[in-house]
Order: structure tokens, then sequence, then C-alpha cells
């Protein structure tokens, strides 16, 4: 499969999509040859459509990425869901299509919660009028049961929270994924591929550890062809609530998110210090922003969020002039 | 056949074997598996360590030893070793990368085949310990790693978790795969439980406290102990040094010595 490609063994892939998907010579030997010859990989055309035109209704989607786990994507995905919904005229969608750690619902405080069908599929369980949450928590009878599934599971339920989800018109679709560059993010590019994608905010810690993981993130946006807004340096310094001295517990011994954004010129979107009430709302499921409006880390959560407000409307904006112009040059034509 | 196949196996001279599991990422699973071998080495063993995380591989700058490489031999693929005495050997597949920015993006199938051959192909030699890292979830990598490994001397499985709720919630999930999986569960570390301030000795705790000791309780498993955030355990780690012999005195030292030993009380019982 041409996705998998670059790495140290099967080479010159045909590509899943190929007419010599899983005959090539170079599939001999290939574990998904079997798949790809079946043309399991190929999408289905009727499938594909009402993917579109379920995704048509969505203006921006933005994917929240980060190469490594516990650095912060569903809490960053979580507040900036409900920063956004913070005006009333904009409809916000979160899909957790993290399938074996689920965060999300306990996060919004709706742990419990269960999908209902609709006629026109499942509806999504709705913190507010304009925030409508889904997960595969939502899907699980009890906190124990455990979804102990293998890729192609994954990648059917995740094509079924875009297909089969009753989103309504949604401004933003917020997306929080698992870490890591496997199926569960390969299959989402896949399937947004009819859908207004603003792009990934990639979120990470100071420290190498984090980062190296952070750069094979970014390498795997470039190929897929994903758009950057932006990185988030979350846990950058801990404030001591008693003597207000800083200390770094995850130091930046390469430079931090700072040096890494410029070296491979990608934004920093901004830096979120290391703030205990920060987890304490997560766990009880309330909104941070509003819990502690006053803290660094909200203004910094806030600024964030706005320069991703930003950048989606600029990108409308020049969508809609290079429809402008196509339809100018047509009448000129 | 079985029994000939074990036999002309690579794992034939491993004692025991030992998977560090969390539901979440950035816990600390690759932190503790480093630590638990060096502490390991510190009482005399050998130790293996095989990386199974393919998208995150953590554990070869966490020795330092990102830009060797693998090499074949007879018998397989020959692990990396951290040191002259070849007391702690590293398998992953940060070390087949040609280029450390590489995105391994795999599908499961590929993972799976890599796995089954990380198992099959390396020349461990003769080791007290092999320790597997692997990456947070119940998915592929953890299916193919427990189903490939259950011919040998799989002891049981550590479970890693912070203190939060959120994190908790992971690892009552892991605790369900280990139950299906058969695998036994020798304990739960929390870490990053609580931060001493460097200037006023103020304890914080940042991400909450006592979340992992709860749930074990709660699933009648042994609670192994706290680990606190450490800066000094970060920055040994960053700078992929020995932490066990060059701070004994930090914070973090005294929990991860007691989870080594728990683990070699555990281990000489069984065998005696
Ligand atoms: N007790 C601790 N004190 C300070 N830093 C820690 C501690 N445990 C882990 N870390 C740091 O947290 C980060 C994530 O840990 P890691 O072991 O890579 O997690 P995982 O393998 O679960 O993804 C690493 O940078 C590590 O140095
Ligand atoms: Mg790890
Ligand atoms: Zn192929
Ligand atoms: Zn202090």
């Amino acid at each position: 499969m041409a996705e998998l490609a670059d790495g140290p063994r099967p080479q010159e892939c045909p590509g899943s999509s190929s007419a010599q998907a899983g005959r090539a010579a170079a599939c001999q030997g290939c574990p998904n040859q079997g798949i790809c010859a079946a043309g399991a990989a190929a999408p289905d055309p009727a499938e594909a459509a009402a993917l579109r035109a379920r995704l048509r209704a969505v203006r921006h989607a933005v994917l929240v990425l980060s190469g490594k786990g516990g650095v912060g994507k569903s809490t960053f995905s979580a507040l900036l869901a409900l920063g956004l919904a913070a005006d009333q005229a904009k409809q916000v969608a979160l899909l957790d299509i993290d399938i074996c750690g689920p965060s999300i619902p306990r996060m919004m405080g709706l742990d419990g919660e269960q999908v209902h069908q609709s006629g026109s599929g499942w509806s999504p369980v709705y913190v507010e009028e304009n925030l409508g949450v889904m997960s595969v928590g939502f899907l699980l009878s009890s906190p124990d049961d455990a979804v102990i599934w293998r890729g192609p599971k994954k990648n059917g339920l995740i094509k079924q929270f875009l297909r089969d989800v009753d989103w309504g018109e949604v401004d933003y679709l917020i997306i929080d994924t698992p870490p890591g560059t496997s199926d569960e993010h390969l299959s989402i590019v896949q399937y947004l591929g009819a859908a207004h994608v603003a792009g990934a905010v990639i979120v990470t810690t100071p420290q190498e550890v984090s980062l190296q993981d952070v750069r094979k993130e970014i390498n795997f946006c470039h190929k897929v062809k994903l758009p950057i807004i932006g990185v988030v340096e979350n846990m950058s310094g801990f404030i001591c609530p008693k003597c207000k001295n800083e200390s770094q517990i995850f130091p930046p011994t390469t430079g931090g998110a700072e040096k890494m954004c410029q070296n491979l010129n990608v934004s920093l979107l901004g830096k979120v210090p290391l703030d205990p009430q920060i987890g304490k709302s997560c766990d009880k499921g309330q909104s941070f922003l509003s819990e502690a409006p006053d803290s660094p880390a909200t203004s910094s959560y806030r600024n964030i969020i706005q320069r991703i407000q930003e950048y989606c409307d600029q990108r409308n904006f020049q969508e809609e002039k290079i429809i402008y112009e196509r339809n100018k040059n047509v009448v000129h034509v | 056949m079985e029994e000939v196949a074990r036999e002309r196996s690579n794992l034939a001279g491993v004692r025991h074997i030992l998977l560090v599991l969390s539901g979440k990422g950035g816990v600390g699973k690759s932190t503790i598996s480093t630590e638990l071998a060096l502490s390991l080495r510190h009482s005399g063993k050998k130790v293996g360590i095989l990386d199974v995380d393919l998208c995150g591989p953590s554990i070869p700058r966490m020795f330092r030893v990102q830009d060797n490489s693998v090499h074949q031999c007879d018998s397989g693929w020959v692990p990396v070793f951290v040191d002259q005495d070849k007391s702690i050997s590293l398998m992953s597949i940060g070390f087949l990368l040609e280029n450390p920015d590489d995105a391994v993006v795999w599908r499961g199938p590929k993972k799976n085949a890599l796995i089954k051959q990380f198992v099959a192909d390396v020349a461990w030699g003769d080791l007290d310990f092999l320790i597997v890292d692997t990456p947070p979830g119940t998915s592929d990598e953890h299916i193919s790693t427990v189903e490939a490994l259950r011919p040998y001397q799989l002891l049981g499985a550590i479970l890693v978790t912070t203190p939060q709720a959120v994190s908790v919630g992971d690892v009552r999930r892991e605790l369900t795969f280990c139950k299906k999986m058969n695998l036994r569960v020798l304990g739960i570390v929390e870490n990053m439980s609580g931060f001493v301030c460097p200037h006023c000795s103020e304890c914080t705790n940042i991400f909450s406290k006592g979340g992992g000791e709860e749930l074990a309780k709660h699933a009648g498993v042994p609670f192994l102990g706290c680990v606190p955030l450490d800066p000094q355990l970060s920055q040994s780690l960053e700078e992929g040094r020995d932490f066990i012999q060059e701070f004994p005195k930090s914070s973090a030292f005294p929990a991860l010595a007691h989870i080594a030993q728990q683990i070699l009380d555990g281990t000489s019982q069984q065998s005696s």
C-alpha cells in the first residue's frame, strides 16, 4: 500500500488504489497483499458519495494531532470546541477517534451518555445547543469495556462516525485523534478527502522525547498533504502555587517547540503552562476556561483558539477568492 | 514440535518476559521500562528491552544510542548494546529508520508482521529479563505481541498510569484487555504523582493523586508504588544518562528502586 512506503521493508508498493494493488511483484510477501488484492482498500463509490454528502455540511475540519500520547491533545480538543462554541452563532462538532482510549466523554462531562439512533443516523450527544460530541465512549456499556480491535474494525467505525452521524450544518468539526501515525490517522485523512479540511493542530510538550515524535507527525502531514495550522506547546513550565517560582518539569533540552517550529518552518500557535487546575477540571468534566477565567493558561488557550479561528476565516476567504477567480475566468473565456 | 521450536528459538535463553502497558500515552511507559532495566542491571541482572512502539519509539534516545543500527548475524538481528559489558541490549524500530524523523505510517497488518519478526528474529542470547515497551492502547501491537510471546516465559504485565481520572479510566480498559488475553497483572505503577518544588519544597499534585492505588485496590491487583514528577528524571532521560547510578538522592529514586525490588522478589519466589 502506497501510504505505507518509507518503512524499513516493503518498497515499490503500487498503492492500494492501483489496479496492480496486491498483484505487483513487490506485493509478494507484503502482509497487506490479501487486503489489497481483494480490493478492500479501494474506496467504494456509493460509500464515497454518502460521505461526501454528509461532509459537505462541514465548513472547517480541524484535526488535533500529536506524535506522543499524554501531551494534552484531548484537553486541547475539548477546550478548542468549547472556546469556539462560546460564539452562539457558530455550530461546533467534536469527534473523538481515539477508539482504544476515548477521554472526550469524561472531559465534556458526558460520562455514561449513550448515542441515540434517529431517522437520519446517529445523533451526537449535545453539551450545548451548538456543540455536539461523538465518541466510541458513548457506545460502551461499562467504563471497564475495552475496545480490543485491530485496524480494519477501527477504520470501519471512523467511517461510520463521519458518514452516519447526523451532525447537521457545522461551522467547525474538531477531531481528537490517538497518538501516532497509523490506521486511525490514515483513515481519517482519507475519509476527510471529501471535506473542507482546514488543517492540523499539533500538540507537544517541550522535551525532546516528545518533539522527536512530533517531527514524525509533521512528516506524516506533509506526506498526506494535510496543511499544518500550527503547533501548541503544552506543559511548558510550572509555577509553584506557594512561592511563584517556575520549574521546568519537562525541560526543553533541545530548544522546545519554538526551535523545532523555526527549523521546520511551521507556526507556533502558543505555549500553555502546566496548571494543576486543568487536570482537575477535566476530571470533573468542567470547562477550565470558565472555571479559571483569569489564569495564565486560560489566556494562552484563548489566544491560540483565536489564531485558529483567524486561520480558518482567512482560508475561507481565499477559497472563495479562488472560486471567484475561477468563475471570472470562465466568464471571460 | 512446539517444544523443539521453542528450544531453538531466539528467546530460549530469556528467563522472564515483562510487558509494560498503559491505556494512555505519555504516562511514562518507556520511562518505567528504561528505569526498570537500569535498576535490574544495578542488581546484577542481564536485561533486554524490546520496543514495540512502532510509531513513537523512545527507547533508543532514552539510552542515547539513537544513532546505532542493528546488524544481521546467523541467528537473526543483533540487538544494540548500551554498554561494554553488554548488560543491557535493545531492539527498536528506531534502529531501522534511515532518518530519525521518518514517520512510520503503517496500518495494522504491517505492524503485526514486524512485531512477529522482532519476537522471532532478535538474537537476545541469555537474559534474566526481557522488558517489552508498548504503545498506548489495546490494538494491533498489543494483541500481536501477547500472541507471539505466549509460548515463552511470559511473566505478566506492569500497568502504568498517571493519577488523574482520565488516565485511570484508560487503565481500567487495559485491565480488561489483560483479563481477556489471559495475561497476569504484576501490578500498577502510579507515575507523575506529586511534584516537590525545588525552591520551597511545597508538594503540588499537578495531576492529582491516588488514582492508581485506588484502582489497584478496586481491581484486586498489587500496587507497585508512586513515582513523583522529578525534573532530574526527565533531564536524565533526555540526555540518556543512568539515573539509577547518578541520582540516588532524587525524589523518584526510592520509588523506582522499590518497583524493581518487587519484580525481583516476585521472580525469586516463583523459581524457589
Ligand atoms: N516521574 C517522572 N518525572 C518527570 N518526568 C517524567 C516522569 N515520568 C515520565 N516523565 C517524562 O514524561 C515524558 C513521557 O514519558 P514516556 O516514558 O515517554 O511515556 P510513554 O512511554 O508512556 O509515552 C518523558 O519525557 C519522560 O521523561
Ligand atoms: Mg513510550
Ligand atoms: Zn501493498
Ligand atoms: Zn515553591
